[in-house]
C-alpha cells in the first residue's frame, strides 16, 4: 500500500516532521528525528528511481482527483534522479550536522533549525516531484523561505544582510515566475505541466506565450544563480552556517536547473526555443559566467566565498546543456547536476570541518593545516581534482559529456571555454591546496587544530568516495541521465 | 499586488455569476484564480513577515537600517 503512495510520501514525510521537530526539547532529539526521517526518504527516493529506471512514468493523483483538474505528481527519470540527489545530500548532511550545528548555532535555536531544515527539504523534494506548475511555485516558496531563515542563523552578522539580500532577490525571482504562470494559465486554462505541453504548440506564435516564457526564464535564472543574476549567492553561501551552505550548495541550485529543464523541454518544447534567440543567449551568459566567475574565484581570500564563485561557474556548465538541446547536451547537464552536488557537498563539508576546529574559513587562518588535519586536507584535494575534471573522478565524466555535446554541435568556442574553465579551476583549487600544505602553520593553529571529529569526517569521506566511485561506475548517473534526456526531448507522451 | 490582480482579472467571465452553485444559473465566473491568489497572498504575507523579522535583527546587530551605514560598518572590518 505504501508503494503506491511513494511519490507523495517523499514530500509529506519531511513536511509532517518539521512541526514535530520544532516542539521537541533542544538537545539531540531534533537532530535524531531529522536524521531518521532523511534516511527514510533516501530509501524511498532510491526505490522510486528503481521503479522508473526502465522508462516507466509514475503518475500519482493527489486526493484521487484526476489531472488536469487535480494536482498530479509525475515522476520520470529526470525527477527521480533529482529527488535522489536531494535526499542523498540531506541524508549525508544530517549526521554531519550534530557537531557542526552544536558549535555554530546557539542551543536554544536547535529545534527550530532542524524544523526549518526539514521544511527546506520538503520544498526541494516537492519541486522535484510535482507535475503541476502552480504546486511548483508553492514548494519553491516553501524551500526559499526556509532557506532565508536558515542562512540568517550564521555566526557573523553579515549573515543577516546576506539572507535579506537573498530574500529580496528570491522573491523577485518567484514573482516573475508566478507572472509567467499566470499568463500561461490565461492563455491555456490549465496548470498541469503535461496538459500545458499539449495546448501550447498551437499558441507558439502568440506574444503572450513569448512573454510568459521570458518571465519564467528570468525568474528561474535568478533562482539558479545564472550569471548575471547570481549576486545573492556568494554572500549567502559564505555567511550561512556550514551545514546550511553544504545543503544549499549541493541542492537548491540543482533543483532550479531541473525546473529549467522541465519548463524548457517538457512544457514548452525545444522547437519553441529554437525560433527565439533564447538558446544562444543562454550559451552566451553561460560562457561569460564560467570565465568571469572562475576569475573571481581566484582572487578570493575566504575559502567559502571562493567555492561559492566556483559554484556559479559550474552552474554555467550545467546550463550549456540546456542551450544545446540535444540528447548529449541534456545528459551532460543532468550528469553534471548530480556530480557537482557530490563535489561541492564534499568540499563544503571539509571547509566546515576546518571551521569546526579553527573557527574561520579565511585562507590566512588555514595555513599549514595539512599536517594537522590530513584527512580533511585529502578530502579537499580529491574534491578539488573532481572540480577540475581529472580522470578518475566524477567531475571528469561531466566535463567529458559536456565536451562531447559541444563537439556534436560543432561549437568550438564552447569546447575552448569548458577547457579554459578547467584550467582556471586548477588555479583556485591550487590556491586552497597551497595554503594548507605549503605555508607554515601559525601558533594558534598548532594549538587548536587536530583532525576533525569522526562524525564530521565520515560524511565528508562518504561524499569523497562517491565522487571517485561515480567517476568509474557511471551506470547510475549517465544511464539515468540519458534516459531522462530522451524522455525530455520527446516531450508529450 | 499587481500579480494578484492579473490573476483575478482573468477569472471573470462576462455575464458570469458568482461561482456558488445556484438554481437556474449556468454561467459562472472561474473560481480557480481566486484560489491561486489566496495561496499567493499567504506566501506573500509569510515572506513579508520573514523580511521584517530580518530587518529587526539587522537593526539589533548593526544599530541602523540604512544600507550605506551597514555597508560602511562591514567594510571597516
Amino acid at each position: 500500500m505504501i508503494e503506491s503512495h511513494l511519490s507523495l510520501l517523499i514530500v509529506v514525510l519531511p513536511l509532517m516532521t518539521a512541526p514535530f521537530v520544532a516542539v521537541l526539547p533542544n538537545g539531540r532529539l531534533p537532530w535524531f528525528a531529522s536524521m531518521l526521517v532523511s534516511w527514510a526518504i533516501l530509501f524511498m527516493a532510491a526505490m522510486q528511481l528503481i521503479n522508473v529506471s526502465n522508462g516507466n512514468i509514475i503518475s500519482y493523483e493527489l486526493g484521487g482527483w484526476a489531472p488536469p483538474w487535480g494536482i498530479e505528481y509525475r515522476i520520470d527519470s529526470a525527477n527521480a534522479l533529482v529527488s535522489l540527489i536531494v535526499a542523498a545530500i540531506a541524508a549525508v548532511t544530517l549526521p554531519y550536522a550534530l557537531k557542526s550545528v552544536a558549535k555554530e548555532i546557539p542551543t536554544h535555536q536547535h529545534s527550530l533549525f532542524y524544523a526549518a531544515f526539514m521544511l527546506c527539504l520538503t520544498g526541494l523534494l516537492g519541486i522535484a516531484q510535482t507535475g503541476d506548475i502552480f504546486n511548483l511555485f508553492v514548494f519553491l516558496e516553501i524551500s526559499s523561505l526556509s532557506s532565508y531563515a536558515l542562512i540568517s542563523l550564521g555566526r557573523q552578522r553579515q549573515a543577516l544582510t546576506a539572507s535579506y539580500q537573498y530574500l529580496i532577490m528570491g522573491t523577485i525571482g518567484a514573482t516573475f515566475f508566478i507572472i509567467g504562470v499566470g499568463l500561461l494559465y490565461a492563455m491555456t486554462g490549465t496548470l498541469n505541466m503535461m496538459d500545458l505541453a499539449q495546448r501550447l504548440p498551437e499558441l507558439y506564435e502568440h506574444r503572450t506565450i513569448h512573454t510568459a516564457f521570458a518571465f519564467i526564464m528570468v525568474g528561474f535564472a535568478l533562482k539558479l544563480a545564472l550569471f548575471p543574476l547570481h549576486l545573492w549567492l556568494p554572500n549567502a553561501y559564505t555567511y550561512a552556517p556550514s551545514v546550511v551552505t553544504i545543503f544549499l550548495a549541493a541542492t537548491a541550485t540543482k533543483v532550479a536547473v531541473y525546473v529549467m529543464l522541465r519548463v524548457v523541454f517538457s512544457v514548452f518544447g525545444f522547437s519553441f526555443i529554437e525560433n527565439t534567440p533564447a538558446d544562444e543567449l543562454f550559451l552566451l551568459l553561460c560562457v561569460m559566467g564560467i570565465v568571469m566567475m572562475s576569475f573571481y574565484a581566484i582572487y578570493q581570500q575566504d575559502s567559502k566565498r571562493l567555492l561559492a564563485y566556483s559554484s556559479v561557474a559550474q552552474i554555467g556548465y550545467m546550463m550549456i546543456g540546456i542551450g544545446f538541446g540535444t540528447v548529449l547536451g541534456i545528459t551532460a547537464t543532468l550528469v553534471h547536476l548530480f556530480n557537482h552536488a557530490l563535489m561541492k557537498g564534499a568540499l563544503f563539508m571539509a571547509i566546515g570541518a576546518i571551521i569546526y576546529r579553527v573557527g574561520s574559513s579565511r585562507l590566512e587562518h588555514m595555513q599549514g593545516l595539512a599536517k594537522h588535519m590530513p584527512w580533511t586536507f585529502m578530502a579537499i584535494v580529491i574534491g578539488g581534482l573532481s572540480l577540475i575534471g581529472v580522470p578518475g573522478t566524477a567531475g571528469f565524466i561531466s566535463k567529458w559529456y559536456l565536451i562531447l555535446a559541444a563537439i556534436e554541435k560543432q561549437h568550438w568556442l564552447i569546447v575552448g571555454v569548458i577547457l579554459l574553465g578547467s584550467l582556471l579551476a586548477v588555479i583556485y583549487v591550487w590556491k586552497l591546496v597551497e595554503v594548507m600544505y605549503f605555508k607554515p602553520a601559525s601558533e594558534s593553529a598548532i594549538a587548536t587544530a587536530k583532525e576533525a571529529p569522526a562524525l564530521l569526517l565520515i560524511p565528508t569521506w562518504i561524499l569523497v568516495i562517491a565522487n571517485i566511485y561515480f567517476g568509474f561506475d557511471t551506470e547510475l548517473t549517465v544511464g539515468t541521465a540519458e534516459q531522462a534526456a530522451k524522455l525530455l526531448l520527446q516531450g508529450i507522451n | 499586488m499587481s500579480v494578484f490582480l492579473l490573476y483575478i482579472s482573468i477569472g471573470n467571465v462576462k455575464g458570469g455569476a458568482t461561482p456558488i452553485i445556484a438554481e437556474g444559473v449556468s454561467l459562472y465566473s472561474n473560481p480557480l484564480p481566486h484560489v491561486l491568489i489566496l495561496t499567493a497572498i499567504v506566501v506573500g504575507v509569510a515572506t513579508t513577515a520573514l523580511g521584517l523579522a530580518l530587518v529587526i535583527r539587522i537593526k539589533e546587530a548593526y544599530g541602523t537600517i540604512e544600507e550605506d551605514d551597514i555597508h560602511n560598518q562591514d567594510q571597516s572590518l
